[in-house]
C-alpha cells in the first residue's frame, strides 16, 4: 500500500494530548477537529477529512497496523442508525454542556474547576496545566474539550482493540454529522 | 473489425450503500484505487478496475464490504 503524507497524521494526536498535558490551553486546538469536517461538508460537500485527513483516524489505522485490534466484526447494533444517531446528539450534547460550564465561568456563577474528567464520571486533578496566565473561562473551555476529547480517544482505542481498527469511525459523531451534510447537499443537487 | 472487450475479474466487491458510513478506509487499502467515496455518502466500486481481491471488505470497519461472483 502506497504510503501518503497524511499517514502520519497520527502525530497531531500525540502532540495534541501531550501538550495538554503540559498546557491545558493547547486544548483549544481541539476545534481544529470540529471545524475542518464542517468545513470540507458545508463548503464543498465531502468527507475529505474523515477520508484522509483525520489524525485519530490515522491513528487507530497505525495502530492496527502494529496488530493492535483483534480485527472482528463490530456488533450489529453499534453500525444501525439508531445507535450511530444517538451518539451523535449525546456527544454534541456533551460539548453543549462544556460550552454552558464555560458560560457559568465566564459570568461568575461558577469558579474555575482544574480537572479532566474521563467518562463525565472520573475527575482527576489537572491544575499543573494551568498557569493562570488566561481569563478563567478560557481555561474552562480547554479542560472541557479536552476531558471530550481524551474520553472519545479512550473510546476509539477501545473499539480499535476489540473490532476492527477504524471502528470509531462507523459511530464517530462528527462522521455521522458530516455524512448527513453530504446527503442533504447531495439531495438537494438532485432534485 | 473485432472490438477489443477488457474482461472483468470473475468476483468484485459490492458495498451496501445504506449501511456505508463513508469513513474511506476502503478508498485508503484499495490497491487499484478502484473504489472511492461518492460525495461523502458511500463507497462506490469501479466496476472495471475491481479485481474483487478483498482487502476492502477486510479492513471495513462497518463490515459492510462483500465479495461476490459477479452476476
Amino acid at each position: 500500500m502506497k504510503k501518503h503524507w497524511y499517514h502520519y497524521l497520527w502525530i497531531w494526536s500525540v502532540l495534541y494530548f501531550g501538550m495538554g498535558f503540559f498546557n491545558i490551553l493547547f486544548a483549544w486546538l481541539g476545534l481544529v477537529s470540529f471545524a475542518l469536517p464542517l468545513i470540507m461538508a458545508f463548503g464543498f460537500g465531502h468527507k475529505g477529512f474523515c477520508n484522509r485527513y483525520c489524525d485519530r483516524g490515522q491513528t487507530l489505522r497505525a495502530l492496527g497496523q502494529l496488530g493492535f485490534s483483534r480485527r472482528r466484526d463490530i456488533p450489529e447494533w453499534m453500525k444501525g442508525r439508531a445507535f450511530r444517531y444517538g451518539f451523535m446528539v449525546f456527544f454534541f450534547g456533551m460539548f453543549g454542556s462544556v460550552l454552558y460550564t464555560t458560560w457559568l465561568v465566564y459570568s461568575g456563577a461558577e469558579s474555575l474547576q482544574q480537572v479532566v474528567s474521563l467518562f463525565w464520571t472520573f475527575h482527576f486533578p489537572w491544575e499543573w496545566a494551568y498557569s493562570g496566565a488566561v481569563s478563567p473561562w478560557t481555561a474552562q473551555f480547554a479542560f472541557g474539550l479536552y476531558s471530550l476529547m481524551l474520553t472519545s480517544e479512550v473510546i476509539a482505542l477501545l473499539t480499535m482493540l476489540l473490532f476492527r481498527p477504524r471502528s470509531w469511525c462507523v459511530y464517530c459523531p462528527m462522521g455521522t454529522l458530516t455524512q448527513l451534510i453530504c446527503e442533504a447537499k447531495g439531495s438537494k443537487q438532485e432534485s | 473489425m473485432t472490438e477489443k472487450v477488457k474482461k472483468l475479474s470473475p468476483r468484485h466487491a459490492v458495498v451496501d450503500r445504506a449501511a456505508c458510513v463513508a469513513c474511506g478506509t476502503c478508498e485508503d487499502v484499495c490497491p487499484r484505487g478502484a473504489i472511492a467515496i461518492y460525495r461523502g455518502q458511500y463507497a462506490k466500486v469501479q466496476e472495471e478496475h475491481c479485481v474483487g481481491c478483498g482487502i476492502c471488505a477486510g479492513e471495513c470497519p462497518a463490515s459492510i464490504i462483500k465479495v461476490e461472483v459477479r452476476a
